[in-house]
């Protein structure tokens, strides 16, 4: 017989089959089973999906009584949501969950590009390919203009700020992947509505791993990676310049052309070689439980001089007390973070630099480096030549070093007197600490006037220190009188950010030496409260509502309200399907909520009056003294918060047995009184723009998950995991009247020239979408320079002539992983698709023109450009050409981000122990129609992109 | 703990509005803001913490933009750049979306929204609740005064680039409201009540610190503001321009003996300068005033280290109307018949028309006996003086061989009895461009080597030296915004205009003292409305002038007057003239539906 561990009742369905033979049964309808031609010695395998496989010996001829127990994948799995836990099955809302197990493998430094593809409608774009880069996260698109877009993200329930951590590419990189035992990400409004006025763009819950109760467990993993760029921006090969210039060059240009013939982008790009180490030791009780770990991190990017270097550590520790009516959990966690940052400024001059110009000339003033020189004083020009890339990286050391800690101390306590009634405390604190400099080097070409060199000094440094108490009461009543389960919660949050610095710039030369500092504070706090009610465990209400403080807002207009419901309807349950053996699970989920914004970034006092005091480089002169002046800075007494109001319909479904699982989810988002930076009439405010609730914006999409598992058998399993969304956005309003000739307003400023914009956020569009010129081609395809199509007919080019053409925004995403296991083998890909994003190629609208090249104003440099310019052989800069859409490509993708294969060797240190051997591949293929470099580019301008290299790991795990 | 939610500003560069004129310094430092308001671009030089935004901070400064509407739209000025819309300055081919034309209109907002919050802040209720009296008091009122004058100044700009805007004074509120707009009569009248109003509160003239206005200032801005009358509001108002210029002139300032001198890193010491916006390489940085300028000209195979910069910005050039305006001809007999009667005494060498051979070149006896003197034009080569056209005597440097000179027009002086010379080049010196390397024709606006570079504005000291920040970054240069000559030449205008007050014998005499200053050897015996156009294009150019100047005369918009590249065309071609007022930006005719549009846009 078989039961379940859980609920004591029988499974059906169980299979059951001699280990290393075909010969197997399957349990009945009361759990039970019969096994003919089994022999005492045979070992018997009982699995059923959503369970752990237990093996069992025989060793006599009486029955064998098994019991299950649900495995971590299971849909009864528990969902961490606000301030409470839920089950997969029991959740109203919008949840998705992703365990460790199922997370991205290889060389990955920061906790959200294990992410990448693995949830519907949820976007990570990592910021390229630094060692322990930044990432822009996006869950269903963006709800705000101008406020953030960025989710919330909590770690063992401390909600960090969205503001980054100087010094650091990613504040996240505090948490060692290694340590994390879960994701939960919240999407739609009734899950998020609980953390009111941050979740409007989503939540993202981090939990990291605990001891477990039994024996003292250790684990070592190591890995070494090799980080190798297989993507070059495609500049003109020495030959390919020369010829250009003979072609196109006056005579002075011709005479410029050197000797030497380098692949700038081969000098500044290396093999980067990272390697990991992280070990960890756990065990408890069932009164106690301890984890802790240390991990170290050596990252070398492939371009050179940037590297990584990191050290973390982490104890957990949970206790019971008091007949365990008392639990105590204390998480913390701390890193020390040491960077070298290279200028990325040399990926740039590396496709401008003149490939027939030597690396080095030791006649030169500049440490070794040729550089371009003027004839007639010697000097390094200033303006408009390219610098050398090498010099560029080797004469600068810009280096940080960042200490953060994160730590929380949670009380739970079950009252005597009252066992179904909760309290919760939860302290945590969030202080970092950086300091850093960025030093280049007396023999750069940065010179005085009089003709010496002198390099540059800066120095900075931040302390943040964000605190976080959480207090709430939980109560959860059975009222079997009615077949009711009720679960009240209310609670009281405080947040306050603190943060402070300073940077120093000049430090060498103290007559200009600039100083400034900044101190800020942000403080945050909310009452809330929800209600599940259950009814027959078919029918689950959820209502939350939240009032939230934030000190930017002042007066009546500091609360805001937030209220969310939601139903499910847990249509399995019902008669009609309880007994259908191919659905498995059916759920219906209705939603609808409303969150709110009020992050804009820096701005921490926009609706108070204030004074500035300038910088001692922004004196004015009265008499013969200069003295620093005082500015009156805009406000806005009115601003309040932004909302963004959520319907969410979605289905969870499972087939024969949950071997195909999935949901499926449809969502329509309006937000309103956009906490927009727009233009204030003229004379009105302190300045031409400030903040304003002005305008809305609506998002709608259509979200798939789809889990199937073909194969399941002893030796040989297959898991494949679609997951797919559809999202669209559009403006819906941008100012107080109903104006409709409002243009809207342009963004998105690109590389050439000073003030081009190449994007517009205008009514009945997307946000950011293309505002270019229609190219006029050839017969043969090539474009026509200065020749665009005159779309409103008034005969010649303007402004006027400009159209909405695409945007950066992919409509479609999909994310497909396979997991293959073969006996000890086991087999992982990830593959993921970008529809519908298009990309502006600055690199090629910046570099290939003539005039970039060939400028007449500096006759003393030649500059090498893109090959592109040999198909269109534009020659002018000119204002139409940047804005041509002609460099707005269509930059769908599809991308092998991970390719792995593991062994494991089972007990090979004695029992209990475990060696994982694996080998990855990341970023292994791209397929793309897209000319530059990599399609993948957050907000569409393409332009000195650090790249992303592939990267080929061998990683061990030891358990023992 | 809920009262944790009212933070207030930790930082201490921050102040409260309510508390920071506890400080009785701090209203000099919010005064000096305003007068920032035209120099830099923000709080944290040369950028960051932009005033304005939506555009690149340092292309907004509002000398810069203001420079750019002036200048780049007109003859006197091209610039190579694909900076967004730029193109369509000189092209006159802009419109409402224009960047610029959005981001001039935006600086002199803020500029007068600066201005009101300052008088709303120094009311006399609000001065003696907070204890100030004395001479804190006193100078305090002076302080509103000169806020005053530059709120009138960018109002000023305003009625010139747009003519009907919105209206604000420190009674309208701080917030999102929408102002009413003001028709261009209105605010003619306003700005010059205002100016008339504060007039007796400003410091005499030259008796403020450097670089803060005085009344010559107020006068100064009256006489524009009178001399353009009929274009703003159809009303001539010479008499008045006559009578603001006078009192300028009679206020005792005089001409800077060298013109170059204007506009070099040192010109806070140039005398006849009225008021100045004040830059410093170290402390006033930003990217737009006259770091723009002299970067932005420099190009082609000029050297930056000759400016006291390190780099060049390859942008801004002129074309050949400006160039050819100083191609005025010279008629060298009647000049040297003016000296006196012809004397024996003459030059001879390849320098000269009849090479080694002579019949020599004549010098003139001069009202002192033994010194002679002539204007010729001379060849690249060599000369001697020597009297009779003959080799009986001949006499040529200390050592007696032959004198090189290059060729251009000199003054030749010869000293017979103590045996010197000096051969002076006699070129405009105001005619400061750089040809080596450039077209003087324009094929293509953005080659920087077509039309000829302009030196005029110079980071470098009268003795060469470069300016105080050592990178060469950021200049010390002052940008004269009202000087003497200006004064002279509205004064010239008006009288000839019909103004009464003043008389053309005057006015003539005035324009043959800027040429004289300039070293011109020719003089006017006659003047007239056209002359005074040229002559303030020649004095003025690239000094921000231009586009009022040609508007005034009729001559900006339509086919009356065309220049390279005017409409789009090298050529020049004829534009409509609704271009003679800038749209109202779609901005703000977006953000405030009281606005009426600018006819023609």
């Amino acid at each position: 017989k078989v039961t379940d561990k859980a609920t004591g009742t029988e499974l059906p369905g169980v299979n059951v089959i001699v280990k290393g033979t075909t010969n197997g049964t399957v349990t009945d309808f009361d759990g039970l089973y019969t096994l003919d031609k089994a022999n005492i010695g045979d070992i018997l395998v009982f699995s059923f999906i959503g369970f752990n496989n237990v093996e069992v010996a025989i060793k006599s001829n009486e029955d064998i009584n098994v019991i299950l127990e649900e495995s971590a994948e299971s849909l009864q799995e528990v969902v961490i949501i606000g301030y409470g836990t839920t089950t997969k099955k029991d959740a109203t809302g919008a949840v998705s969950s992703v365990k460790a197990a199922d997370i991205n493998k290889g060389a990955i430094a920061s906790p959200e590009q294990l992410l990448v593809g693995k949830v519907a409608g949820v976007q990570v774009t990592t910021g390229g390919g630094a060692p322990g880069t930044g990432s822009t996260i996006r869950i269903r698109g963006g709800s705000s203009l101008r406020a953030t877009n960025n989710p919330l993200i909590i770690i063992d329930g401390v909600p960090l700020d969205n503001e980054g951590v100087s010094g650091t590419r990613n504040p996240l990189n505090i948490v060692n992947p290694n340590d994390i035992e879960s994701y939960s990400i919240l999407k739609d409004a009734s899950a998020t509505a609980i953390y009111g006025s941050r979740a409007s763009n989503g939540v993202i819950i981090i939990t990291t791993k605990k001891g477990k109760s039994g024996g003292i467990k250790a684990n070592y993993s190591a890995n070494v990676s090799v980080q190798e760029n297989t993507q070059f921006v495609d500049a003109m090969s020495a030959t390919d310049f020369k010829g250009y210039v003979n072609a196109n060059g006056v005579a002075t240009d011709i005479a410029l052309i050197g000797n030497a013939d380098n692949n700038w982008q081969d000098e500044i790009f290396q093999t980067g070689i990272g390697t990991d180490h992280n070990i960890s030791l756990s065990g408890g009780s069932d009164k106690f439980n301890v984890r802790g770990s240390m991990g170290y991190t050596n990252l070398n990017g492939t371009l050179k001089t940037s590297k990584l270097e990191r050290a973390t550590y982490s104890i957990n520790i949970g206790t019971k007390l008091f007949d365990n009516k008392l639990k105590i959990d204390l998480n913390t966690k701390a890193s020390l973070i040491g960077n070298r940052f290279a200028d990325q400024g040399a990926i740039g001059n590396a496709i401008s630099f003149d490939p027939t110009q030597p690396i080095y000339d030791d006649s030169l003033p500049f440490g070794g480096y040729f550089e371009w020189t003027s004839p007639i004083d010697g000097r390094a020009i200033q303006t408009g030549a390219p610098r050398n890339p090498l010099a560029l990286l080797e004469q600068r050391r810009n280096e940080s070093s960042v200490k953060r800690f994160i730590g929380n101390i949670q009380f739970d306590y079950k009252m005597h007197f009252l066992p179904d009634l909760r309290a919760n405390l939860n302290l945590g604190i969030d202080k970092s600490s950086s300091k850093g400099f960025n030093n280049i080097f007396n023999s750069s070409t940065t010179q005085l006037a009089d003709g010496t060199n002198l390099g540059n000094m800066a120095t900075y440094n931040q302390e943040k220190e964000n605190q976080l108490l959480d207090f709430y009461l939980n109560y959860v009543k059975n009222i079997e009188s009615i077949d009711s389960k009720i679960d009240v919660m209310a609670g009281y949050s405080y947040q306050n950010f603190l943060n402070e610095g300073g940077d120093v710039s000049n430090l060498q030369d103290t007559s200009i030496s600039q100083i400034s500092d900044y101190s800020n504070e942000l403080n945050l706090q909310s009452f809330f409260g929800r209600l599940n009610y259950t009814l027959a465990n078919k029918y689950l209400f959820t209502f939350t509502y939240r009032a939230d403080g934030s000190s930017r807002f002042r007066g009546d207009n500091k609360w805001g309200k937030f209220p969310s419901a939601a139903f499910a309807w847990k249509m399995k349950e019902e008669s009609f399907l309880q007994d259908s053996n191919t659905i498995s699970d059916l759920k219906l989920r209705v939603g609808w909520g409303i969150t709110g914004q009020q992050d804009i970034g820096d701005n921490y006092n926009p609706a108070l009056a204030t004074y500035l005091l300038s910088t001692n480089t922004a004196q004015y002169q009265f008499g013969n003294g200069f003295i620093s002046t005082y500015r009156a800075e805009p406000y806005n007494t009115t601003l309040k918060w932004e909302e963004t109001t959520t319907y969410n319909l979605g289905l969870d479904f499972g087939f024969l047995n949950d071997r195909i699982n999935g949901s499926i989810d449809g969502y329509f988002r309006e937000t309103v009184d956009l906490l927009n930076f727009i233009s204030f009439p003229a004379g009105s405010a302190l300045s031409n723009a400030d903040y304003a609730n002005i305008g809305s914006l609506e998002n709608k999409g259509v979200e798939l998950t789809l889990n199937f598992i073909p194969i399941k058998t002893d030796d040989l399993d297959l898991t494949l995991s679609l997951n797919g969304a559809w999202n669209d956005s559009e403006i819906t309003k941008l100012t107080t009247n109903e104006s409709t000739d409002y243009d809207g307003v342009e963004i998105g400023g690109i590389s050439g020239g000073v003030g081009n914009n190449v994007q517009i956020h205008s009514v009945g569009y997307a946000p950011s979408t293309f505002y270019v010129y229609e190219q006029v081609y050839d017969a043969n395809g090539k474009p026509l320079e200065d020749v665009y199509v005159d779309r409103d007919g008034d005969g010649s080019i303007t402004l006027d002539d400009r159209y909405r053409f695409e945007n950066p925004n992919a409509d479609i995403t999909l994310g497909f992983s396979t997991d293959l296991n073969y006996k000890n083998w086991n087999f992982t890909m990830s593959w993921r698709g970008s529809f519908g994003n298009y990309v502006y190629n600055n690199v090629d609208s910046n570099l290939g023109f003539k005039l970039n090249l060939l400028n007449t104003a500096f006759p003393d440099v030649i500059s090498n450009g893109v090959e592109n310019i040999l198909e269109t052989g534009f020659v002018n800069g000119g204002t139409e050409r940047y804005l041509s859409d002609y460099y707005v490509q269509d930059a769908s993708f599809v991308k092998l981000d991970n390719i792995g294969v593991g062994y494991n060797f089972n007990n090979v240190f004695g029992e209990g122990t475990n060696l994982k051997l694996n080998a990855t591949v990341q970023n292994a293929l791209i397929i793309t129609d897209y000319e530059g470099l990599d399609p993948e580019v957050f907000g569409g301008i393409d332009y000195n992109i650090y790249p992303r290299p592939r990267i080929y790991t061998l990683g061990l795990n030891l358990n023992f | 703990c809920l009262n944790d939610l009212d933070t207030l500003p930790n930082d201490d560069d921050i102040a409260l509005a309510d508390e920071v004129f506890n400080d009785p310094s701090a209203y000099k430092q919010v005064l000096a803001k305003l007068y920032a308001g035209l120099a830099i671009s923000g709080q944290e030089g040369p950028a960051g913490l932009p005033d304005i935004s939506g555009i690149d901070e340092g292309f907004s400064q509002y000398l810069r933009q203001y420079w750019l509407a002036q200048e780049v739209t007109t003859d006197e000025a091209v610039i190579g750049w694909a900076d967004g819309s730029l193109p369509d300055y000189h092209e006159q081919d802009w419109n409402s979306g224009n960047e610029f034309i959005r981001a001039l209109y935006n600086r002199i907002f803020y500029q007068i929204t600066s201005c009101n919050a300052f008088l709303r802040q120094t009311t006399p209720d609000l001065l003696s609740g907070r204890g100030v009296e004395g001479s804190l008091l006193t100078e305090v009122n002076t302080y509103r005064a000169e806020a005053r004058f530059l709120r009138a100044l960018s109002y000023y700009h305003a009625l010139d680039f747009f003519g009907n805007v919105p209206f604000v004074d420190e009674s309208d509120p701080v917030g999102y409201f929408t102002p009413e707009q003001m028709s261009r009569v209105d605010l003619f009248n306003f700005v010059e009540s205002e100016l008339l109003d504060i007039e007796s509160s400003l410091t005499a003239p030259m008796a403020n610190e450097y670089a803060r206005v005085d009344q010559a200032g107020a006068w100064t801005l009256l006489a524009k503001l009178y001399l353009n009358a009929e274009v703003y509001t159809g009303q001539v108002k010479y008499n008045e321009a006559v009578t603001y210029a006078n009192k300028v002139i009679n206020a005792g300032y005089s001409l800077e003996p060298n013109y170059e001198n204007l506009f070099l890193a040192d010109n806070h010491t140039a005398s006849g300068v009225i008021f100045p916006i004040a830059f410093d390489g170290l402390h006033t940085q930003s990217y737009g005033g006259t770091t723009f300028l002299i970067h932005a000209a420099i190009g082609g195979s000029m050297a930056p280290a000759d400016f006291g910069v390190n780099s060049g910005w390859g942008g801004n050039r002129t074309t050949s109307a400006l160039v050819n305006l100083f191609n005025y001809t010279f008629n060298s007999t009647a000049a040297n018949n003016a000296i006196g009667a012809p004397s024996n005494w003459g030059i001879v060498g390849d320098a000269t028309v009849n090479a080694w051979n002579g019949p020599d070149m004549t010098l003139y006896q001069t009202g002192t006996s033994d010194v002679y003197q002539a204007y010729y034009q001379l060849q690249s080569g060599e000369l001697k003086f020597r009297p009779d056209n003959s080799w009986g005597s001949d006499f040529g440097d200390s050592n007696g061989n032959n004198i090189s000179v290059s060729a251009g027009l000199y003054r030749i002086t010869v000293n017979t009895a103590d045996k010197t010379y000096t051969l002076e080049p006699l070129t405009d010196a105001r005619a400061m461009f750089h040809t080596d390397g450039q077209n003087l024709e324009i094929a293509d606006i953005p080659t920087f080597t077509e039309g000829y570079g302009i030196t005029k504005f110079k980071n470098v000291d009268r003795d060469g030296n470069a300016g105080s920040d050592a990178s060469g970054n950021f200049t010390d240069t002052d940008f004269p915004l009202f000087r003497l000559a200006d004064v002279y030449l509205m004064y010239a205008e008006a009288v000839l205009r019909g103004g009464s007050g003043g008389d053309e014998a005057t006015a003539m005499g005035y324009v043959n003292e800027l040429r004289t200053r300039a070293n011109s050897p020719v003089q006017v015996s006659s003047i007239d409305l056209d002359l005074i156009l040229d002559e303030r294009a020649r004095e003025l150019y690239w000094e921000g002038h231009r586009r009022t100047d040609l508007i005034r005369y009729g001559k900006f918009s339509d086919g009356s007057y065309t220049w390279p590249w005017k409409g789009g065309v090298s050529d020049g071609a004829s534009t409509s003239s609704h271009l003679d007022l800038f749209p109202i930006p779609s901005t703000d005719m977006n953000a405030n539906p009281n606005l009426q549009q600018n006819t023609g846009y």
